[in-house]
């Protein structure tokens, strides 16, 4: 601001006339206001620097703490399936796979359901309902994660195993080429049943957004569409849908980003199984279920190297996926002519 | 145009508080004021009238250099508030706003009581008693015309007032640091009509004491509360002069165009 | 089918897909709150206020644990809201030009989205395995870098939402800019930053992966600092995956516990800020 420029220029000159000033303030309350606007000043911008900081030391610190697995595995260690603290030798294969499957079947059952209740609120529920329903939904995302595991594990998990999954591999199972996912003993833990209390745990997160986004759609724009003669679903479909789609793509990526880093969830229910499968029934591991397993258990330099390692690429994953999307939304606006 | 019609105009009596002289204004590329010159008489009423976007606000705005709290907005000139150039690099913009005070288009209450929010400005610079800051709190707000509907409430919330009670409390906060200078900007343009004429009263009384500059679109207003007035437009100042010579028999076919409606 | 039938039909078909949507969300809030309510409140009892963690098969509570957490949520966020607020209030202020306050942003995103078990393992490695051992202030640190980003977040978006016509008549009277920021600004976006430490404070509540390597957990009463203390995450984490069943009880009662204060937190920084939110 100026005004610390033009007040340290004032002081070099000394200060102008003040004979004429109806009412007379000391230079030196000025001098010390001054001093104290730069103080504040940098005391602020030292703390945005402190944020700066902080991620240089995370990343720098993941860096340091894998380089002994850095250096015996290489990139080898992204492809290679197996996982043996015995031969010490470690590849993040599965972890990798299944940390990306488990958020992936959450963005396929969160963001349709999502929809729907971002639709349901806006558009068709009675007023005095939409307060209440909305802070329903919002209490889902406020519920620690460790009692959706433990609710996955001693709840879901053996409903789901007696009748759902039998279900599917009846059905879904007998598919060609998709019904190899399906196939397996009806154990009620594994990937599936992770990536399904993912997507009950991103819903909220995402519906949230989408809900707020489609309020602020300005009436006249709905209303001009409804004169023409459109139907609800389709003023949502083709009005408020693509006005609102930066908010949209945010929340999705909100969602995407809860679903990659969730640990305790998901470490109750994945069945913590090194082995690469082909069927979402079996047990798996994500990076996070491994690392909650295995950390405090680990031993020998490599085995703690290659965890942190792991912790690294999850780290590395999440802000890859936080890029890409500000990269989507700027382009997005960019093409509205809106600022984000 | 300007210079042949506004230095200095003969038309003003007594002398001349702010003096503007070649006055630039960008707003990143946009050359949003044009070589103004025009000189604001002592404790008379001016009003700055014109369309929307003819440059009335920004040239208000660069009296107390509020422009200077964003980046990319530069001025260009002379200004000078009795003999003084406020425009120069050593000037001290706190001590200058102290000194010219400033009323906003939508009423600004301060996030405290109505005591406090009059007591903020006069803290900054002095030191009061109690008792002294009680009388400075009283006379700010019979100034301006609000100490009967607040005495009793003065430690409620600037908030609770209505928006008349509002933008006459941000008056009284203004008047209470004793400034020499009131620049209004269109003060009575989020009111209902009879906040907007007691705005307007209080606007007349005060002129004794203070030199006061009114923008505002409604040219009613201008006519009736003003002693000079200044025709802006795509902004250059086309006309500067006494209100009723302006109104009645303007110089300018410009000046006679907006003020018949013939366009604006 | 004419088109006009077949677009009321689409019409009429997805709205009642979205409605199936809504109930399908509320089914399942409803059956985990059901589960985790039934099976707490069996296990709810004054005792669990009383004695602390027990080993496997025998009566205890759980007061270390629910000490340890007060303890460490409480200098966690009083450690994090600070650093919050002041960056909060550099990227609303101050941040209107030059490269710090646009990056500062995008690396605050960053941090917000951090998976929370890479945060412990940050701790971890730059700090427990400096020091050698588990420890509260490393528990505190964690919890501490998730408290700051929300701060900021929301610091920066409230204060952003004070008009600045009221920054402006601040510094009309003459105030310098310390003393706008600090007596008009930051009062007036007041409810909002404090709804956004509470937010903060509920959301460090449930967190059971930064603590896994940092604080670790205590099998007794301990308020040093320097050692592992016990909080209810991670008790619940060992309780819950436990064969015995005196300890899952314990876990239900603990979970209970934690999901009864985050939503209170939550309904009453929803209240507050509803109530104390003036309006320009």
């Amino acid at each position: 601001m100026s005004t610390v420029a033009n007040t340290i220029e004032g002081l070099s000159r000394g200060l102008p006339d003040m004979s004429t000033v109806s009412r007379a303030i000391p230079a030196a309350s000025l001098r010390r206001q001054y001093r104290l606007d730069q103080l504040f000043r940098h005391a602020t911008r030292g703390f945005a620097f402190l944020v700066l900081a902080l991620l240089i030391g995370i990343i720098a610190t993941l860096i340091l703490g894998s380089l002994p697995a850095l250096k015996a595995f290489g990139l080898k260690f992204l492809v290679n399936p197996h996982w043996n603290p015995v031969t010490e030798e470690f590849g993040a294969l599965v972890p990798i796979v299944g940390t990306l499957v488990t958020s992936f079947i959450a963005l396929l059952i969160g963001i349709p359901v999502s929809f729907g209740i971002a639709l349901f609120l806006t558009e068709l529920s009675p007023v005095w309902l939409r307060r209440p329903l909305g802070t329903a939904i919002e209490l889902l995302a406020a519920i620690p994660s460790i009692i959706y595991g433990m609710w996955g594990l001693f709840v879901f998990a053996p409903v789901f195993a007696t009748y759902v999954q039998p279900a599917l591999t009846a059905t879904l199972g007998t598919i060609p080429l998709v019904g190899k996912l399906f196939q397996g003993p009806a154990i009620g833990i594994g990937i599936l049943t992770a990536g399904l209390i993912l997507a009950i745990m991103v819903i909220p997160f995402i519906a949230s957004v989408m809900r707020d986004v489609f309020e602020i759609v300005p009436s006249v724009l709905k209303e001009s569409a409804y004169a023409l003669g459109s139907t609800t679903w389709e003023v949502v479909w083709n009005v408020v849908l693509p006005y609102t789609k930066v908010g949209v793509v945010g929340g999705v990526m909100l969602g995407l980003g809860r679903a990659l880093g969730e640990t305790m969830a998901v470490t109750f229910v994945i069945g913590n199984a090194h082995r690469l499968t082909s069927s979402l029934m079996l047990p798996g591991n994500s990076i996070a279920s491994t690392l909650a397993n295995e950390f405090t258990e680990a031993v020998g330099d490599l085995y703690f190297s290659s965890l942190i390692e792991l912790g690294l690429i999850l780290f590395l994953i999440t802000f890859v996926v936080l890029a890409f999307s500000k990269l989507l939304l700027m382009r997005l606006a960019k093409q509205e002519g809106q600022k984000t | 145009m300007n210079a042949a019609v506004l230095q200095a105009s003969p038309e003003t009596t007594g002398s001349q508080k702010i003096e503007v002289k070649n006055l630039n204004f960008y707003y990143g590329g946009f050359h949003a004021l044009k070589n103004i010159n025009l000189g604001i008489p002592e404790r008379k009423v001016t009003a700055f009238i014109g369309p929307s976007g003819c440059g009335k606000s920004t040239l208000l705005r660069t009296f107390n250099r509020m422009y200077a709290l964003y980046p990319n907005q530069e001025a260009q000139g002379e200004i000078f508030l009795d003999g003084e150039n406020v425009l120069s690099s050593g000037q001290d913009l706190n001590r200058l706003r102290a000194k010219v005070g400033m009323v906003f288009q939508k009423p600004t209450p301060f996030p405290m009581s109505i005591y406090d929010n009059i007591a903020f400005g006069v803290r900054l610079y002095e030191r009061l008693s109690a008792r002294d800051m009680e009388e400075r709190i009283e006379w700010a707000l019979r100034k301006a015309a609000l100490w009967e509907e607040v005495k009793d409430k003065l430690k409620q919330s600037g908030t609770s007032l209505s928006g008349g009670q509002q933008q006459r409390l941000c008056i009284a906060r203004c008047i209470a640091v004793k400034p020499e200078v009131l620049l209004l900007d269109e003060p009575a343009s989020a009111l209902d009509p009879i906040s907007t004429g007691r705005i307007e009263e209080l606007v007349h009384e005060l002129k004794s004491d203070y030199t006061i500059v009114i923008v505002t679109h409604n040219m009613q207003q201008a006519a009736r509360v003003s002693d000079y007035t200044a025709y802006m437009y795509l902004g250059e100042m086309v006309e500067f002069g006494i209100t009723d010579e302006v109104f009645i028999k303007p110089k300018k076919k410009e000046t006679e165009d907006y003020i018949t409606g013939r366009f604006g | 089918m004419n088109l006009y039938a077949r677009r009321l039909l689409i019409n009429r078909f997805n709205l009642l897909v979205s409605l199936f949507a809504m109930l399908f969300g509320l089914f399942w809030l409803g059956w985990i709150l059901f589960t985790l309510f039934e099976a707490g409140f069996k296990a709810l009892t004054p005792e669990l206020f009383l004695h602390m963690t027990p080993p496997p098969g025998s009566a205890g509570g759980l007061l270390n644990a629910i000490a340890g957490s007060l303890f460490m949520a409480a200098t966690g966020t009083l450690l994090g809201t600070p650093i919050g607020i002041m960056a909060g209030i550099y990227l609303a202020e101050f941040g209107r030009r030059g490269w710090l306050a646009p990056v500062t942003r995008f690396i605050n995103d960053i941090l917000l989205s951090a998976p929370s078990i890479v945060i412990g393992l940050f701790i971890y490695e730059a700090y427990v395995v400096n020091v050698r051992h588990f420890s509260a202030w490393a528990g505190i640190m964690a919890l501490a870098l998730i408290v700051i980003p929300v701060v900021i977040r929301t610091t920066e978006n409230m204060l952003r939402l004070v008009p600045d016509s009221l920054r402006e008549a601040a510094a009309a009277l003459g105030a310098p800019q310390w003393k706008v920021i600090t007596f008009v600004t930051v009062r007036a976006a007041k409810a909002g930053i404090i709804t956004g430490i509470l937010l903060a404070v509920a959301r460090i509540s449930g967190e059971t992966a930064p603590l896994l390597f940092t604080a670790l957990n205590n099998q007794f009463w301990s308020l040093n600092m320097n050692a592992p203390m016990a909080n209810l995450p991670v008790v619940i984490f060992q309780f819950a995956m436990s064969p015995y069943e005196n300890w899952q009880q314990l876990a239900w009662a603990g979970a209970l516990l934690i999901t009864l204060s985050v939503l209170a937190l939550n309904i009453f920084a929803r209240v507050f800020f509803r109530n104390k939110t003036p309006v320009y």
